[in-house]
């Protein structure tokens, strides 16, 4: 158990890849998630079919295989990725999916109202979206965003196939070390653990953000003066 | 289910009452100005095969005040809809001004109006809601300011200027940085006022503003609108179902029955001698509930 613990530093590198690996990997999931999923609740229909191509195709992709597709078959091609590369490529495209279905779901979920009074403002289509139904969706959006966002950093342990040496790969070097299987992997997943907690409460701190900014709870140091109405603005 | 008539008893509670000081001086937050007049030509609108207006005719005359009453489902509200451009219409054309709103004229002809069209036209509209539709993810001076800042090209000095005189004469100067979801459904209603106001739109559209209010509400959000109705020179359509409300807020009432108009006039006609058999039948009946 010592012997295990004496290898903390390595293992501590490879928790640091893990986070970096999510990140970025979330970073280009929730980019291509806005991107695509504001196209499926549009109301043309070429950016309507260009979502379903981009999710039906992605969403059904193994992250592992996909990752070793733009690794291994690319270069054939000359499309050279880096590992780093292309396990944030594929599971940025992987989880874009999903959140582009979530986005979409959210947008769709914006009272009809919202949409007709920001029409009689005469705001333009983009600003519609931009100013007043974006923001009230993200409010929807966030619960599942943080599901996902676990999900992505638990995936990422795929990518010690590709020779990065992220939590898991140290995981596999401390066992073969040290011949302690029980105690490695009790220990990773406790920083596996560790780190889906941090990532949770940080999703937690934008849901309270979003929801002082939605008027669903009051501000800090705020009174309200006034109970919220029935009928009041449609949620 | 429609309001009535009848004025509540109670008075307004005092978080709802502002003394309407209305157009104070040089900084008069009313629109002024001529405004267009409206005309409907054969307006067909049809949601599947619910034919709601069926060549409609009827025109507006500029700054003319004029509330349209009628049963649940006569097309009220598709009507002020179609001018909101929240609807298209299926046939007939609509005209703002001399101007079509529902087509724009390509080559000497008339196509229906493309989103570039719309945009030029709703720059004379303002609508108020049922549901007041204020944006819950902003305060309430970010909801006045929104459309003047964003569409209209107005600096944030300028925008928060327009919306503070509004917030004054709706009576709601302290809530200026409160949250939708702090204010009571009159204030909310007040807001929403103002923020259509805030466009300076020459044509208002109110489609049952204060159904949505509490009783005791009412009255206070009514004789705001009368008086904006009196001091402004704009177009007014309004959809109501409370008669005081529409004698003083109007020129002209005309009564719908599925999607026609059964009878119009000045409104001490049409509540004191109502003429048709159905307009009769509905006012009976608006009254009694
Ligand atoms: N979006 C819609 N889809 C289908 N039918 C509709 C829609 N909006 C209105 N209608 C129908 O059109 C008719 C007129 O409705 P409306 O204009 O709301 O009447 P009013 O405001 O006079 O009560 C009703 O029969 C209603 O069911
Ligand atoms: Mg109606």
């Amino acid at each position: 158990m010592s012997e295990v613990l004496d290898s903390h530093p390595q293992l501590l590198q490879g928790a640091w890849i893990t986070v970096q690996i999510t990140v970025l990997g979330a970073v280009l999931a929730l980019v291509l998630a806005l991107a695509f999923g504001v196209a499926g609740a549009a109301r043309a229909v070429w950016m309507r079919a260009v979502n379903r191509l981009y999710v039906e195709f992605f969403r059904g992709a193994a992250a592992l295989v996909l990752m070793y597709w733009l690794f291994y078959s690319l270069p054939l091609v000359g499309l050279r990725f880096t590992p780093m590369a292309a396990a944030v490529l594929a599971l940025g495209l992987n989880y874009g999916a999903y959140g582009a279905e979530v986005v979409r779901g959210s947008i769709n979920a914006v009272p009809k109202a919202q949409y007709e009074a920001a029409v009689a403002l005469n705001l333009r289509p983009a600003q519609r979206m931009r100013r007043v139904i974006l923001p009230q969706a993200v409010a929807l959006m966030l619960p599942p965003f943080g599901n996902l966002l676990i999900e992505l950093m638990k995936a990422t342990a795929v990518v010690s196939l590709v020779t990065i040496a992220d939590l898991t790969f140290r995981a596999q070097q401390i066992q073969a070390n040290t011949g302690e299987t029980a105690a490695t992997y009790a220990l990773v997943l406790v920083v596996y653990f560790v780190i889906a907690q941090v990532l949770q409460r940080l999703v937690r701190l934008l849901e309270h953000r979003t929801e002082r900014m939605l008027g669903r709870r009051p501000r800090r140091g705020a009174l309200r003066e006034v109970p919220a109405p029935a009928g009041g603005a449609p949620r | 289910m429609p309001p009535t008539d009848t004025t509540p008893a109670v008075p307004a509670p005092e978080d709802d009452v502002p003394g309407v000081p209305l157009a104070k001086g040089a900084a008069d937050p009313l629109p002024h100005g001529e405004a267009p007049g409206i005309r409907f030509e054969k307006v067909v609108k049809r949601f599947g095969g619910n034919v709601v207006l069926r060549e409609l005719d009827f025109t507006v005359a500029p700054g003319e005040r004029v509330t349209l009453i009628g049963p649940s489902g006569s097309g009220k509200t598709t009507i002020l809809r179609l001018l909101m451009t929240l609807e298209r219409v299926d046939g007939g054309i609509i005209r703002v001004g001399e101007r079509p709103l529902s087509h724009m004229e390509r080559g000497g002809r008339l196509v229906p109006a493309n989103e570039r069209h719309l945009h030029e036209m709703r720059k004379q509209i303002g609508m108020v809601f049922q549901q007041f539709n204020l944006f819950p993810n902003m305060n309430v001076l970010r909801n006045l300011t929104e459309g003047p800042v964003h569409v209209l090209g107005l600096s944030r000095d300028e925008a928060v200027e327009r919306a503070r005189g509004l917030l004054d004469m709706v009576g709601l100067a302290d809530k200026i940085e409160a949250h939708p979801s702090q204010l009571s459904g009159g204030q909310q209603q007040r807001v929403a006022i103002a923020r259509a106001l805030a466009m300076r739109p020459k044509v208002l559209l109110l489609d049952e503003v204060t159904s949505a209010l509490d009783p005791e509400l009412v009255v206070g959000v009514q004789d705001l609108l009368r008086d904006i109705a009196r001091q402004s020179d704009l177009t007014l359509l309004c959809v109501t179902h409370e008669m005081r409300f529409a004698r003083d807020i109007s020129d002209r009432v005309l009564m719908f029955d599925q999607g026609q108009i059964v009878e119009e006039g000045p409104p001490d006609q049409i509540f004191g001698e109502p003429r048709e058999r159905r307009t009769r039948d509905f006012l009976q009946a608006v009254l009694a509930s």
